[in-house]
């Protein structure tokens, strides 16, 4: 492959992991340690929405992010790649 | 993660009915792990070091879970959640978050680099024998202690639920162990851990689906534990007792510490050894991806049952104690079982003829036996109930009034997680000694059939060491997990990710970073455990750094190797151009 499509396809690559890492991080340390103080006066079901976070919502987040890059990689890798593997 | 107070009672006395029907799990599933172990044999060391790298993305998840929740994740981990409340967020969130950072940022590449350990990369991408050395050694010593603990908890689950002594308890594990790992190696630990996890996960399912069910009347333990009003209900009865509120955060850390401590041991689990290896199996870069999530998925079935179930045990539990007369408690079926392991002690201190519980410890330890004594009553709090944090676990089945095979389902699924982990640490061992330091300087020449005798040699010299340490553990295993996930994260993970990311991340840099990150975090850690790990009367210094504790200065430990490598390789000579491709080609899923 081009050097310069090589480029391309890390630059994406990097975009979205940015992306998600930018979520990872919200979820976990923002939402379940930062704000959870702030949080907490909102509730889901009956536990505080902040400790929900910290100790469910982080973790349901991180499968879904795994996933989601999971199936843009595969996207990304038939644009310049022309298969799916 | 330690089992302090369930590792030191192994006298069991015990004759329930769970016995016979602990006998024949255990026994139907340990001829299962052998049959597969026989099934996997293998011929080359390409199997034996890598399964041969043919494992399905789907399958690879279930053995990546097994490999990771370990005796410690199985037993102990909810009860150490009920007992910190919010604070227990830190091990929910940091076994689980390092997974995210393994998927986006190391194990396709890792895998698309194709040879067989952590430190085969750490040698060739910054092109140095020294930083080869350098990551075996770290992967040994992180692996070597890890497993010392696994081997125990085998140990200590044959004596508590067969009542036979430990020490016959950790060669019987030996032997299984060894069987599978010696024939199969990574292919059949692979497929042994696959079997494992769906034994675990049913034994620990099984009964927080029943405490739930029990308590709320919603079977579904994420669902009753978000829904049900087990939380108003435990935080009401938690104040009045004079607690703080269950879910009150930084009751026992402080914010710095909580962020330090999830940071490190996310980053930590991002660069242990034996998970990373665990991504060199699958066919190519896409089934890494897929299979991080699926290990995921796996892991957070019970990571997010845990803490369920470690609030309603908890709950049950001061329910059916406080407040209650002696002879009430005394006639608790499960009380008595669970009085007789010394894991649960209550006296009626102040003499009004009712069992209370109240902040603080209940009882100080007996100066003789060195063990928590109900005869030396803490005059300073009105606490009279002690409880080791291991019964959460291992009691629910009993409080939950289920069939003594759930019991016996338990006794077989906290085998599994401790065997499933043992052996996955085992073949790191194993293919550090052999592939990354014998038969590299020391019989370069060796045939194939050679090097697949001295990697099966050295799995059975790391059994024996490992099995050794599990009969004697040295009083430093316990200290471990700050240790194991420290280490990781400021050696490791931070070369591993500038060894991808960073094209101009040099040797000069890496060997400097890894080192000053070893050595800083190695250094603040036995400092403020000097009274545990060296057997120093005190820790040479508190905890100075912004006071974050022993268990999070790994985080720091791991921005200074950043910091240390990205400059150090600034001011020295760029990588040479064949490193350069090297980065490139390990970006790329098609060779280019």
């Amino acid at each position: 492959m081009a050097s310069e499509k090589r480029e391309q396809y890390w630059k994406a690559n990097n975009r979205l992991i940015a992306a998600l890492l930018a979520v990872w991080a919200l979820v976990s340390f923002g939402c379940g340690i930062l704000f959870v103080d702030w949080l907490n006066q909102f509730s889901i079901g009956e536990l505080p929405l902040g400790f929900w976070f910290a100790q469910q919502g982080s973790i349901y987040v991180f499968v879904v992010l795994i996933i989601i890059y999971a199936l843009m990689m595969d996207k990304l890798d038939k644009k310049y790649l022309g298969k799916s593997k | 993660m330690n089992l302090p107070a369930f590792f030191s009672t192994a006298t069991g006395d015990f004759s329930d009915p769970a016995r016979p029907w602990t006998f024949v799990f255990v026994l139907i599933t340990f001829s299962v792990y052998l049959y597969i172990g026989w099934r996997s044999r293998v011929k080359e060391t390409k199997g034996f070091y890598v399964a041969g790298q043919g494992v399905p993305a789907l399958a690879n998840g279930a053995a990546t879970a097994a490999d990771w929740m370990s005796a410690a994740s199985f037993i102990s981990m909810a009860g150490l959640i009920s007992f910190m409340g919010y604070d227990g967020s830190i091990y929910l969130m940091g076994w689980t978050g390092g997974y995210v950072l393994l998927a986006l940022l190391l194990a396709p590449y890792l895998r698309k680099f194709g040879k067989y350990t952590v430190p085969d990369f750490v040698g060739e991408r910054y092109y140095s024998e020294t930083a080869r050395v350098v990551a075996a050694i770290c992967a040994i010593f992180v692996s070597l202690t890890y497993v010392a603990g696994q081997m125990r908890g085998v140990g200590v689950v044959f004596s508590r639920f067969l009542e036979i002594p430990i020490w016959q308890g950790v060669v019987t594990g030996m032997v299984i162990v060894a069987f599978f790992a010696v024939l199969g190696g990574m292919k059949g630990i692979t497929w042994t851990q696959v079997v494992q996890y769906f034994v675990l996960i049913f034994a620990f399912l099984i009964p927080s689906v029943a405490i739930a069910k029990l308590l709320t009347g919603n079977p579904i333990p994420q669902l009753a534990f978000t829904f049900g009003d087990i939380a108003p209900r435990l935080n009401a009865l938690q104040t009045d007792l004079g607690f703080t509120e269950y879910t009150q955060p930084f009751q026992g850390k402080s914010m710095l510490d909580v962020l330090c401590i999830t940071f490190a041991l996310m980053v930590g689990t991002a660069g242990l050894p034996h998970v990373i290896v665990r991504f060199y199996t699958v066919p190519d870069m896409r089934a890494a991806r897929y299979s991080a999530g699926w290990a995921l998925f796996f892991i957070a079935l019970l990571y997010t049952t845990a803490p369920a179930l470690g609030m309603f045990a908890r709950y049950n539990l001061i329910n059916s104690i406080n407040g209650k007369s002696v002879e009430e408690v005394q006639s608790l079926g499960w009380v008595r079982s669970w009085e007789q392991t010394g894991l649960l002690k209550y006296a009626d201190k102040d003499g009004d003829g009712k069992i209370s519980f109240a902040p603080g410890e209940a009882f100080k330890n007996n100066p003789e036996t060195k063990k928590i004594d109900v005869n030396f009553p803490d005059g300073e709090n009105s606490n009279e109930v002690y409880f080791d944090r291991d019964i959460i676990v291992l009691s629910t089945p009993e409080v939950a009034a289920l069939a003594p095979w759930v019991i016996a389902l338990v006794a077989a699924g906290g085998l599994a997680a401790a065997l499933s982990t043992a052996a996955g640490l085992l073949l790191v061992i194993s293919s550090s000694v052999a592939h990354d330091l014998y038969v590299r300087y020391f019989d370069r020449e060796a045939s194939e059939a050679k090097k697949l005798l001295i990697g099966r040699i050295n799995i059975c010299l790391a059994i024996v060491a490992a099995g050794y340490f599990g009969v004697n553990p040295p009083g430093f295993v316990a200290q471990v997990v700050a240790f194991a996930f420290g280490l990781a994260a400021s050696s490791f993970f931070p070369i591993l990710l500038l060894g991808i990311f960073d094209k101009r991340t040099n040797r000069e840099g890496a060997i400097a970073g890894m080192v000053t990150g070893l050595l800083f975090t190695s250094i603040y850690i036995i400092g403020c455990r000097a009274d545990k790990i060296i057997g120093l009367d005190a820790p040479l210094f508190e905890p100075w750094f912004f006071g974050i504790s022993p268990e999070g200065i790994g985080a720091i430990g791991c921005l200074v190797n950043f910091v240390v490598t990205i400059v150090v390789s600034r001011l020295t000579p760029a990588p040479p151009r064949e490193v350069q491709d090297f980065v490139d080609s390990v970006r790329m899923p098609t060779v280019t």
